[in-house]
Formats: structure tokens, sequence, C-alpha cells
């Protein structure tokens, strides 16, 4: 049992090194005294300071973020609608194409869906640029937050809800009041699934957009052609870092609102 | 009233996000088989369409006749892009299998591991995930090139003393592919195998059955939906991969994503992209509708 057992931890730890050695060695070089990111010639923060002097880098960032805050939000609405359609109402018509249509964009490749995307654009005659982008984001990351948020509406104890029905609530009120608040870390998860995918997009987005309108992994794919850089990797840094204070945050959130709920729920057993 | 409201309710939660993806995701599918139809001319956009939506459906019914198959013909006359597809198809299918075998013993790892460990474990799958795609790429360059990390490391612990070629060439490629995918197979990997009822194994034990069988005969099938939700979610995004071939297999390697972006941005022939975009689709149809029942039953059974 023994040799089993020490196998298993040699892979997880091999795994994850494998993981995070690209990552956490981006990220060192990004610190390089040097132009060149493989030859360590003390440490610097220079490539910080020219990063933030970059005008076009910069632009592309608000761009960016923009279009992520906005995406991500509207993905998450419309993600929640498709995942209570699939997991409460279970019988309307043509659900096997809805169903259908929500799992098929994950796995769908980039460059197909970026492609019709843009076609379809042409065809109604609409100008690429901003709203595009935004469109062809809300589209593809809805998507993943309808998978999150479907994983927990189905775990959940549905006798809640039909509790609150039975007591008169309307079902607006029963989805503000009993649903959403114990569907809320999912739903707070798809929301931050869909906007790092937003964050990350190349290829839908190169496909969808139009002058004035560049995102920021646009700007480092047509620099990294030209040559990789200290510069790049201090911007990849930064948003990685981003990220993580993001994903960190979050769970801290989910974490404390866990033991809130169970104080709540001593407190009003005591009280009876 | 309430039973109106009901109604009201239940029809937009279903109505919106349905006519959305209608919108979309289904009708420019359609829009990319009308174009994959038309001939390219110079002009903005620059294609000549097959038929108008305002010719009716008589309109097109008539033009059905006019319909050119060219840029399909084209498509099986140049024999790059059968190439393309066949080694796009060979570089995921190997790909996936390299995945699969790595991502296995690393998701049994974790599902073995201390149930308090484990919430841990899962997160640190989930936190490359979160960064940019892009990113993780890029970071491959640095290590690959000839001067990069991986040959100064092995030059100087003296494992080689000629710098290996692995930049612009397939072997970077299935280095992307598998570095980029592995959470995707690790993920439903671990989630089969978490669910799993240790004691199973321990019974299979008891009734003299070796480790290794025991793994085989029961461990091993009952993974197997999620062996091929992993497999699928790393196989038919890999076909189509564009950033990988581009910026780590150099202007050797040929996959049709890449085709596909070069057909559209370089040579801005609209008509043949469309084609090209057709034809992937077809050929993924299958491995989708599989993914799909898959979702399905996984959905089944969480009700």
């Amino acid at each position: 049992m023994n040799t089993w057992s020490r196998f298993n931890i040699a892979s997880v730890v091999l795994g994850f090194s494998f993981l995070y050695l690209p990552i956490v060695l981006l990220v060192v070089f990004s610190f390089n005294e040097s132009k060149l990111v493989t030859v360590w010639a003390g440490f610097s923060t220079k490539w910080y300071v020219s990063l933030f002097h970059n005008q076009g880098l910069m632009d592309a960032a608000w761009v960016t973020i923009r279009v992520a805050l906005i995406s991500a939000t509207a993905a998450t609405a419309l993600g929640t609608m498709a995942a209570l359609a699939l997991t409460r109402y279970t019988r309307f018509r043509g659900r096997l194409l809805f169903s259908g249509m929500v799992y098929a964009p994950l796995v769908m490749p980039e460059v197909i869906t970026g492609l019709s995307l843009l076609l379809l654009f042409v065809a109604i005659g609409f100008d690429r640029g901003f709203v595009t982008v935004m469109l062809a984001h809300i589209t593809f990351s809805m998507c993943f937050v309808t998978v999150v948020v479907q994983s927990r509406l189905l775990s959940f104890d549905r006798s809640v809800e039909e509790a609150a029905l039975d007591l008169g609530a309307t079902p607006v009120r029963t989805f503000l009041e009993v649903t959403l608040p114990i569907i809320a870390p999912a739903v707070l998860s798809g929301w931050m699934l869909a906007l790092t995918l937003s964050l990350d997009d190349l290829v839908i987005s190169s496909f969808t957009s139009g002058p004035g309108a560049t995102t920021l992994p646009m700007k480092i794919y047509s620099q990294v052609r030209l040559g990789v850089t200290p510069e790049i990797n201090a911007a990849c840094t930064l948003l990685i870092g981003f990220v993580a204070i993001g994903v960190i945050i979050a769970s801290v959130m989910t974490k404390r609102r866990e033991v809130q709920r169970q104080r709540d729920e001593q407190a009003a057993f005591a009280g009876r | 009233m309430k039973k109106l409201g009901s109604a009201i309710f239940s029809r937009l939660v279903i109505i919106i996000p349905y006519a959305w993806l209608l919108f979309f995701f289904l009708i420019p599918f359609f829009i990319v088989f009308r174009i994959s139809l038309s001939t390219t001319a110079i002009a903005q956009p620059p294609y000549e369409p097959a038929f108008a939506w305002s010719d009716g459906l008589s309109g097109v019914w008539q033009k059905m006749g006019q319909f050119s198959f060219d840029n399909f013909v084209w498509l099986t006359e140049d024999a790059l892009y059968f190439n393309a597809y066949m080694s796009s198809l060979w570089i995921a299918g190997v790909s996936t299998l390299v995945t699969l075998l790595i991502g296995y013993p690393i998701a049994y790892g974790m599902a073995q591991a201390p149930r308090t460990l484990r919430p841990t474990l899962l997160m640190l799958v989930i936190l490359p995930f979160w960064t940019s795609f892009l990113i993780r790429v890029y970071a491959w360059i640095a290590i690959l090139k000839p001067e990069g990390l991986l040959n100064q490391f092995l030059m100087n612990i003296g494992v080689i003393d000629q710098p290996l070629i692995i930049m612009n060439t397939n072997w970077a490629i299935y280095i992307g592919i598998v570095y980029s995918y592995l959470p995707f197979m690790i993920l439903p990997l671990y989630s089969a195998l978490e669910k799993m009822d240790n004691t199973l194994i321990e019974a299979a034990q008891d009734l003299g059955c070796p480790q290794i069988t025991a793994f085989w005969k029961v461990t091993f099938p009952l993974s197997i939906p999620g062996i091929i939700a992993g497999c699928m979610l790393v196989f038919i995004p890999a076909v189509g991969e564009f950033v990988i071939p581009d910026l780590l297999g150099g202007s050797q390697t040929l996959m049709i994503g890449k085709t596909l972006w070069n057909e559209f941005n370089a040579n801005r022939d609209w008509p043949v992209s469309a084609a090209v975009a057709t034809i992937l689709l077809l050929i993924l149809v299958v491995p989708i509708v599989f993914f799909q029942n898959a979702q399905a039953k996984a959905e089944e059974q969480g009700r």
C-alpha cells in the first residue's frame, strides 16, 4: 500500500511542477535586468516602468477591461437564465436544440466561432468594433456560466423553493429571495470564469474586432510575433497577478459567507 | 394572477437565452455555409453572395441551381487542405492520448489524497486555467528556443552537447497542446475518480485480487465517463487550434486552424475560408454530438 501512495504523491508533485514551472519562469524573467528572457542578469523593475509608458499597450488594456466587465456581467445573466431553463423547466419545445447550443460552444474551435460571428456581423451590416467584440464574448462565455450554475442548481434541495411558492411567493420573488442566495457562489464563480475567458481571448476577438478596438491579447500577440521581450513578460505577470488576487478574494469571500451562514443556523437553533 | 406571472417568468427565462444562442451561435453557421457557396470578388465584403435573403424562398430555390461548389472542389484538388485536415486530426489525437496518459495518474493521485488536502489540490489545478492561454503558450517559447532554458539546463548537466531543436517543430506543438489542455483532462477524470467508492477496491483486494488487476477491473471501467469527457474537451478544440501551432510550430506546420486563419487574413479569400470552416465543422460534428450526449447523461444522473 505504501509504494502505491508514494507513486500517487510523485505523480501529483510532478504534474503540478509541469503545470506551474513555465508560469514561474515567465514571472521570474519579467524582473530580469537584461533584454534577453533566457539569461539572468540581475533584478530590475525597469520593464514594468517601460510598460506603463507604452501607450498602445495601455489603451489595449483599457479596451480589454471594459469588454471583459460588460460581457462577463451580461453573460452571467444570460447563462444563469439558461441554467434555470435547463434544470427547472425540463419540458419545453426545442429543449434538445437548446441544450445542444449550450454545450457545443464549450468545445467549438475558436476559429469557427470567430469566423461565423464575423460573417454574421458583415451579413447584417453591423460595423465591427467594441460592440461586436462584446457581443461575441457574451456568446461564448455564457455557456461556461450555464455549466457552472447548472451544476449548483442540480445539487440543491428544491423543496425550499417549493415551500416559498406554496407560501404564496411569486416565482420572481422566490428566485430573488430563495434561489439566488443559494446559488450565489456559483453565479460569482461563473462571472469570474466569464471575465477571465474574455480577458484571455485572442482568436474570436481578432475576427470580430475592428478599428479602435484592439484588445490586450491582440496587442501581445502581435508583439510576440516580432520577438520575445521582458516587457511582455511584465505585462503577463501583471495579468496573472490581477487574476490571482481576484480568485483569492472570491474564495475568501465564499468561505466567510459559509462561516456566517453556519453561525446564523446555530443562532437560529439556540433561539428555539 | 400568480399563475400568469409564473408562466411569464418561465417563458422569459427560456426565450431570452434561447433567442440569443439562435441568433449568435446557430444562424452564423448557416451564413458560413451560404458564403462557402459563393464566389470570391474584389469588393467589400470580398465575395459575391450565392443568394440574397430578399429573394424570398422561391428566389432561393431558383438560385439553388447556380450554387457554386467550386470552393469545395478547390479544397479537394489542392493537397494542402487535405494534408492540413489529416495532420490536425493526427496532432490532436496524439496530444489527447498523451494528455490522458499524463493526466490520469495526476487525477488518480489527487483522488487518493487525504480528504482535507483535496480542495487545495483542486484549486491548484484550476488556477493555471485562470491565467491566459496566450500567456501560457508564450511562456514555452523562452523554454523551448535553441538558446532557451531547457537547452541551457540540459547542456549544463551534460545530457546533451548540441542544443535540441524543438521550437518550430511538431514536438513544440505537442508540448504546447498537452500543457495547455491538461487541466481540461484532469478535472473530469478527478470528478469521476473522486466519486468512486473505495470500499469496492478493498472488497476486490480482500477477495484476493492483485492491486493492478483491481485497478483495471474496478477503477478503470468506472472512470470511463470521465475519460470520454476529458478526451472530447481536449480533442475537439485541439483540432482547430490556432495559437499553439502559430506561435510554437513556426511556418512549417500544417494545421487547419492556421490554414483557415491565413486564408482569411492574409489571402482575404472569404468563401474558401468559409468552406474550410464548413468541412471542419462536419468532421467535428460526430465528436461534438458524442460530447453532448455524455454531458446530457451526466446532467440526468445529477438530477
